[in-house]
Parts: structure tokens; C-alpha cells; sequence
């Protein structure tokens, strides 16, 4: 018999692919409406009159704005909007099942929360020390997460993920008249689209690590093991 | 293994029929409590349903944030306008004194307003930001009419579920649900920042719908129709924007 290790539970895998799908089409969108006005400003309001914090040198798809670049690039808004928010839904419904059920699992506290053994600088360290030599994974490495990837993990799923959606949530004059805190507290409505941009930077950020990693780590063995749900007992058997 | 899997198959079947019998019974409750918006065919028919139907729940009586006077925009952005047309034109030679607002459709007296007709029935004033789908905004004071009053004097019918209105500008009109036209912050805007309202800003008659974002305060508003369907105004998703593909709902 071939030796299998289970290493991801169905749950998991179905989640992972639909937030993989949900999330470029929230990037692609999110990029195409930003092109409409790439100025980025701080407090509650800001335009094409008022001095922008930041501006990113790319023309823009509105004649309006002021970018230098002598032309005028598709307005793509319309489907752009309709994606985005359709997208958001599919995530946060995703996001929703996959934290209950994950809850209830223990996953969290079994799979992400750091082991005892992985609680301290010394353990997190030598992780980083074994990526920078570019030590080969070691056969846990195959059917648990290290201390590392669990804190990363953790950071997209409890910080990351709750930040975009907020921000994301205030941009909604709807919403804002509803739970006006939810933009007040960020300091306004060009606050909040600026932290968006941010938010959503670093989750590309973490994004480009994260393939990366599975990259090096084996990349047919991690992307088997996310699709199938089953880890392979070591590199040799790949 | 077969157990296992036979189990599973019945599980998935229990699982199917249920999620598709609640999506049947969603859609039923949806449509009778007029939660599903025109534009709701096509492929983005379901995220629009869900941003139309959750924020009718979150926000049904909900007011827009107001701003502190000290707040007020000193530099807001009027954004681009159609060159004006030759009624518009004429119109404006005469300072807008022979301006009108129809109002038709499902209302128990037909007639139109004039902008003093308007002024003399109800004034409000409002200091909210004006935000545009492509990420700016501004913050200014709004004076003018509430919509509600305008409809109230030309008498609601009972089976009014929109108003439809339209502009001087070539091809643009739009449309809210009852919900919307009936807020007390929806203001038929006639005067800005303590002053007429500036021609560039929608003058001298601009839709405004705090809770929605820019493209839904059509400027130059000259017609009101009350209807119980968006079916029969351009090609039925109730706004020249969703005809482009631009989402009908834009409170978001």
C-alpha cells in the first residue's frame, strides 16, 4: 500500500480554492477601479482640487484627473464594481463557513495556533535561519505547519482578511449611515480608501511570499496535498 | 468504503436539496418584501441582489452622516457635464423662471412645479459628501426640497414602488425604490452652500441621495415618473448607468 499522510481536510481545500478565485477577482477589480483615480488622500474627503497624499504614476481611466500622461485609459468601472462586490460576497460567505467550521473543528487551535514546542523567538527563528539557508523542509514540514507559517497564517485570516473587509465596508455610503463608527474611526472616508489599498497590499504581499514558499517547499507535493488533501511521507516519494 | 461514500453521496443529496430549496424560498420572501433590484439578471445578478437586499435590511431608516458647517469643501469638484442643450440654454437666459418639474406616473394629480413652487412647499438643508464611484468626494451643504414632500402633494399611489427621474442631459435618467425617495435626506437640491445651486453642481435642480454615491444624484432633473415597474424605462434595469453596466444599486 502506497503511504499517504492526510494533511488537509476537505473543508480547508474547498475553502482555499474558492478565497484563491474570490481574491483575484477582488485584485483585478479592485486594480481596475483604482485606476479611475489614482490619487490617494488622508481624512474624510479629497479630489482632483485638494492636494493627494500619494499619487501612483499610472494614467488613469477618467479625463478628469490630472495624471500627465497625455491619455485616457477603457473605463472598465462597471463590471469592475459588479465583480468586486460580488466577489467580496463570496469571500466573507467563504471566509464565514470556513471560521465556524474551524471553530467547532479545532483547527485553529490543533492546526495554526503555535504548538507548545513552536512558542517561543528560539523556535520562530530557527524556521526563518532554516528558509535563509534554504535548508530542505524536514519531514514535519510536510504534515504540520512550522512556527512561522502559523503566524502568518493566523495574521491574513485574523487581521488581514477583518482589516480589508472594514475598510473595504466604510467606502459604503450605505453602510456608513447604518454604523457611521465604521468609518469615523478611521479617521474618514479618504482614510479608509487609502488604509484599502494599503490592507490589500499587504495581503499581495503575503500572497507572493506564500507562493513562493510552496514553491520551494515542493510544489507539486504542497499543491497535491492541497487538492487531494494528502501529503506525500517524504520528498523521496514525490 | 462504499458505506463511507454512500453515506457521503446521501449527505451531499440532503445537503443540495436543502441549499436549493433555500434558495427557491429566499427568492420568494426577496421579491415579496421588494428586496431584489432591477439589474438583477445577468452574471452579477446575485452580488447586486445581496448588496440591494442585506443594506434594505442594515439601513432601512438609517440617516447619511451629516458634517459640521466647518467641514464644508472649500474646493469641491463639480466633475464633468454634457454641453448644455439648446433648451437648457434658453432656459438658463431666463434665470431658470420658467424651469418645471413634471410630475407623472402613479400620483393622484399629475402637474409640475415650478422652482418657486418648490421653495414655497418645503425647505431642508443638509452638510453631507457627495462621494464618486471612482473614489473621490467632497463635503457641501444642500438646500432644497425633500422628494417625499413633492410626492405627497401630488399623491402616491398605493402601488408605487419607484420613481423614475430625468434629466435635461441626453439620455440620462435614473431611478430609487420608495425607501430611497421617501428618506428625509433625499433633497430635490435647489441652492449649495448658501447659495443658488451652481449650474456646474446639478443646477438649478439636482436629485439628491446621500446614502448612494454620485452617478445616482442626476443633475438638471426637469420629470418625475412614478411607477410599479422599471420594465418599460430603457432596456429595464431601471437606470441609464445599469443599461452601461454600472450597478443600479449604489449605495456602495
Amino acid at each position: 500500500m502506497n503511504p499517504v499522510i492526510p494533511r488537509h481536510s476537505a473543508l480547508v481545500r474547498v475553502t482555499h480554492w474558492i478565497t484563491v478565485l474570490a481574491f483575484f477577482a477582488l485584485l483585478i477589480s479592485g486594480g481596475e477601479i483604482v485606476i479611475s483615480h489614482p490619487r490617494f488622500y488622508w481624512g474624510e474627503v479629497g479630489n482632483v482640487m485638494t492636494r493627494p497624499w500619494f499619487t501612483l504614476p499610472i494614467p488613469s481611466s477618467r479625463s478628469t484627473v490630472p495624471t500627465g500622461y497625455g491619455f485616457v485609459m477603457p473605463d472598465q468601472n462597471g463590471w469592475s464594481r459588479y465583480l468586486h462586490f460580488q466577489a467580496a460576497w463570496a469571500l466573507v460567505l467563504t471566509g464565514l463557513i470556513y471560521a465556524i467550521a474551524s471553530l467547532r473543528s479545532g483547527h485553529f487551535w490543533k492546526h495554526l495556533f503555535p504548538a507548545p514546542a513552536q512558542r517561543s523567538w528560539h523556535a520562530f527563528w530557527k524556521v526563518i535561519a532554516n528558509y535563509l539557508h534554504r535548508a530542505p523542509p524536514d519531514e514535519a514540514d510536510a504534515r504540520s505547519y512550522n512556527a512561522v507559517q502559523r503566524i502568518a497564517y493566523l495574521s491574513v485570516i485574523f487581521v488581514l482578511f477583518p482589516l480589508v473587509i472594514w475598510t473595504g465596508l466604510a467606502l459604503s455610503p450605505a453602510f456608513d449611515s447604518a454604523f457611521p463608527m465604521a468609518v469615523n474611526s478611521l479617521g474618514g472616508r479618504q482614510s479608509a480608501r487609502t488604509l484599502h489599498f494599503f490592507v490589500s497590499g499587504f495581503l499581495v504581499l503575503f500572497l507572493m511570499v506564500h507562493v513562493t514558499m510552496v514553491y520551494l517547499g515542493g510544489f507539486k507535493s504542497r499543491m497535491r496535498a492541497m487538492i487531494t488533501g494528502r501529503a506525500a511521507p517524504s520528498r523521496e516519494r514525490l | 468504503m462504499s458505506n463511507i461514500s454512500r453515506r457521503k453521496l446521501i449527505t451531499t443529496g440532503v445537503v443540495a436539496a436543502a441549499g436549493l430549496t433555500g434558495v427557491a424560498v429566499a427568492s420568494r420572501v426577496a421579491r415579496r418584501y421588494g428586496l431584489i433590484p432591477p439589474d438583477h439578471c445577468g452574471v452579477y445578478g446575485p452580488g447586486e441582489t445581496l448588496d440591494y437586499a442585506a443594506q434594505r435590511i442594515l439601513t432601512a431608516h438609517s440617516l447619511a452622516r451629516e458634517f459640521p458647517r466647518s467641514m464644508i469643501s472649500k474646493s469641491p469638484f463639480a466633475n464633468a457635464i454634457a454641453p448644455p442643450t439648446d433648451l437648457f440654454k434658453r432656459l438658463q437666459a431666463g434665470g431658470f423662471s420658467d424651469w418645471r418639474l413634471a410630475v407623472d406616473g402613479m400620483v393622484a394629480h399629475p402637474g409640475s412645479f415650478s422652482l418657486s413652487d418648490l421653495k414655497s412647499l418645503a425647505v431642508r438643508s443638509q452638510i453631507t459628501e457627495v462621494v464618486c464611484e471612482e473614489g473621490w468626494s467632497y463635503i457641501a451643504e444642500w438646500i432644497g426640497t425633500p422628494l417625499a414632500e413633492v410626492l405627497n402633494e401630488a399623491g402616491l399611489l398605493p402601488q408605487a414602488r419607484y420613481v423614475v427621474y430625468f434629466s435635461t442631459e441626453p439620455d440620462t435618467w435614473d431611478s430609487i425604490d420608495m425607501s430611497d425617495a421617501m428618506h428625509p435626506q433625499t433633497l430635490l437640491t435647489w441652492g449649495m452652500n448658501d447659495g443658488d445651486l451652481p449650474v456646474p453642481f446639478g443646477g438649478p435642480l439636482r436629485m439628491r441621495v446621500p446614502r448612494q454615491l454620485g452617478y445616482k444624484n442626476v443633475k438638471y432633473i426637469t420629470r418625475l415618473t412614478v411607477t410599479d415597474s422599471l420594465k418599460s424605462f430603457g432596456k429595464g434595469t431601471g437606470s441609464v448607468a445599469a443599461d452601461y453596466g454600472y450597478a443600479w444599486y449604489a449605495g456602495i
